[in-house]
């Protein structure tokens, strides 16, 4: 829009620049600058669409749309529990997350004490009393158990993502819920049971209240 | 060029090559190869000309700055830059599962979900829209690694770096797309083999939210998303996806992994912090900083400062250990969610001392030390430190970085 004004006071101050050039002269240059003016503003103006783009296929968007939310929509269909996922980890997982998910070459998976507290503020501190600290983990600091699901279907194992099958992503979803002593072992994970599990850290996690100015926070 | 092999082979020039002439093939053979500054020592300039045009215009042999790489990232080496662009092949990197190779020809941007057109993108169709460029920072969220006196500028926060992006505004996809108004945020997500997600607020990225493909006048780097990436000017460097393949809007935050478990901030009062996108204000000295050392007399404090929040207002400088602060000068132009250099100049005594900056943005907040951060945030807090950091100059002159001032 800047440019725009811009432009059009541009001509507007070469046109009383030549005033004393008659009346028909004048009124030629007045007309010339509206049209003007008016082709430059036309020129401008932004389209609603540009008709840029390929409509996108259902079969398209599916191929991409791997994404799984908390309220679970996105889950496939499938099921697996911890015992079936026990196998499929000390194959898969155990190599960089340690046998019992303790960790190793990538983070640590399976909470240690304490287990009814997030390893941060007031009653961890307490509980600690200067002791060594406890990793943050998927028992003790994830929000959403549909979180274990999209990241290790999208992203694991490192070094073959992708390759894991919805019963086997469902079986080690369920082994770490279970090692982290949210689920029993024998209970099978689903697109329904999934999303009904609340995870110990869930209510703890807050938006961002930060808005600038002198308070740190 | 008669010298095929080039003196890279062995990091050497002879006299020969460089009376030759052969010596401009060779640099750029050379490459990066060199660290010892060879090619440039002792070659008379005035009694031969000099090499001719070549189609790559190369660094001098005599410098060869580096980034400081680990397993996961590469930090920017700030105690080595002048101004504020961020030489391109410097810009810092950060990625969860490598640098893919994206084949340009066969990349498509889709973007779907509460949108009334479900579109596909080429990169000639985002090239076709309107463009815009914008120079500002990036910076990682995780940007503060103090190891011991021994610590670099750029080993302590060279995860920001800034470059002139050039892209499609995101508000003209979405305008494209249909976009409903019902939706508040959108999922990115890039192809990279982590397929990393993470969800944006529409309401406050959309004003400045940009599709980029290009960066300093060239097409992205592959280690800043080629061929595309998102853009949000201010914003943690996590949430600028790279290798942006697919966008969904939606009503609700995906809660994806790296917006739950990684970069959220566990604070002191057993809340944890989400989507804390903003990267508040922050300077760092730059030289002098180690492993400088300075002489007696006049020198030039000098660095950057910046703010995910828009301008920088001031910068203040301490010379003595915190005592008493004055005022930098700003370097114009000052660009919002831009690095801004400051220099201040300084008659150094020959005592030991301290010299420390401290940003103030046009919000009113001033960069914090690191006794406020943690008692307002905890001591278990890993991501957005922000605190103001110094460079200890002892009475020979040499300067280390001030690890005192930044332990629990």
């Amino acid at each position: 829009m800047d440019g725009i004004g811009d432009q059009r006071s541009g001509i507007g101050d070469r046109g009383s620049g030549i005033g004393d050039w008659g009346f028909g002269i004048r009124w030629f240059v007045v007309v010339a600058t509206l049209l003007v003016g008016a082709s430059i503003a036309k020129a401008q103006q932004t389209p609603q669409r540009f008709g840029i783009g390929t409509p996108a296929t259902r079969e398209e968007i599916a191929t991409l749309d791997i994404d799984v939310r908390p309220d679970g929509a996105g889950l496939p269909l499938g099921s697996g529990t911890a015992v079936e996922g026990a196998p499929i980890y000390a194959q898969k997982c155990a190599a960089c997350h340690g046998a019992n998910g303790e960790g190793g070459a990538a983070d640590v998976l399976v909470a240690a004490e304490p287990r009814t507290s997030a390893p941060f503020g007031p009653a961890y501190e307490s509980w600690r009393n200067g002791g060594k600290d406890v990793p943050f983990t998927i028992g003790n600091y994830w929000p959403y158990a549909t979180t274990i699901f999209d990241y290790v279907r999208r992203a694991m194992p490192a070094n073959a993502p992708g390759t894991l099958t919805t019963n086997e992503t469902y079986s080690l979803t369920a082994w770490l819920l279970a090692r982290n002593g949210i689920i029993d072992e024998s209970a099978p994970m689903t697109a329904e049971t999934l999303p009904k599990v609340v995870m110990p850290a869930h209510a703890r996690f807050a938006p961002d209240d930060r808005k600038g100015g002198p308070t740190v926070k | 060029m008669r010298n095929s092999k080039g003196p890279g082979a062995r990091g050497r020039f002879t006299r020969r090559e460089i009376l030759t002439g052969t010596v401009g093939a060779a640099a750029i053979a050379l490459g990066a190869k060199d660290s010892e500054g060879q090619g440039t020592a002792g070659v008379d300039t005035i009694h031969k000309p000099g090499h001719g045009p070549t189609p790559i215009g190369t660094r001098s042999p005599a410098e060869q700055p580096k980034r400081l790489p680990s397993p996961i990232s590469s930090r920017t080496p700030l105690q080595d830059l002048d101004g504020t662009i961020t030489p391109s092949d410097l810009h810092y990197e950060r990625h969860h599962a490598g640098v893919p190779a994206v084949d340009p020809g066969a990349y498509q941007l889709l973007v779907h979900g509460m949108v009334d057109r479900p579109l596909t993108f080429t990169l000639d169709d985002l090239r076709h829209f309107p463009q815009v460029s914008r120079i500002c920072f990036l910076e990682c969220s995780g940007n503060f690694t103090p190891s011991g006196e021994q610590t670099t500028a750029g080993a302590l926060c060279g995860l920001t770096s800034q470059s002139e992006w050039t892209g499609v505004m995101l508000s003209t996809i979405f305008k494209e797309a249909g976009a409903h108004p019902q939706a508040t945020w959108f999922l990115a997500e890039g192809q990279d083999a982590a397929v990393m997600t993470r969800s944006i607020p529409i309401k406050g990225a959309i004003g400045e939210a940009m599709i980029a493909y290009a960066q300093n006048g060239e097409p992205l780097r592959p280690e800043q998303g080629y061929p595309v990436r998102l853009l949000l000017p201010g914003w943690e460097g996590n949430a600028n996806v790279k290798w942006l393949r697919r966008i969904e809007l939606a009503d609700q935050p995906f809660m994806t992994r790296e917006e739950t478990s990684k970069y959220t901030d566990p604070l002191a009062d057993g809340t944890a912090r989400q989507f804390s996108l903003v990267m508040d204000a922050r300077s760092i000295i730059t030289t002098p900083s180690y492993p400088h050392q300075i002489g007696q007399g006049w020198n030039e404090i000098r660095g950057i400062a910046w703010s995910g929040r828009g301008l920088i207002r001031r910068v203040d400088i301490s010379t003595d250990s915190g005592q008493t602060w004055k005022t930098a000068t700003l370097q114009q132009p000052v660009l919002p969610k831009a690095h801004a250099r400051f220099r201040y100049l300084w008659q150094w005594d020959g005592k030991p001392t301290e010299v420390l900056s401290r940003a103030i943005d046009e919000t009113g907040y001033a960069q914090p030390d690191w006794q406020t951060l943690q008692a307002v945030r905890g001591r278990r807090t890993r991501y957005h430190q922000n605190p103001v950091t110094g460079w200890k100059i002892g009475a020979d002159g040499v300067v280390r970085f001030g690890i005192e001032r930044v332990r629990s």
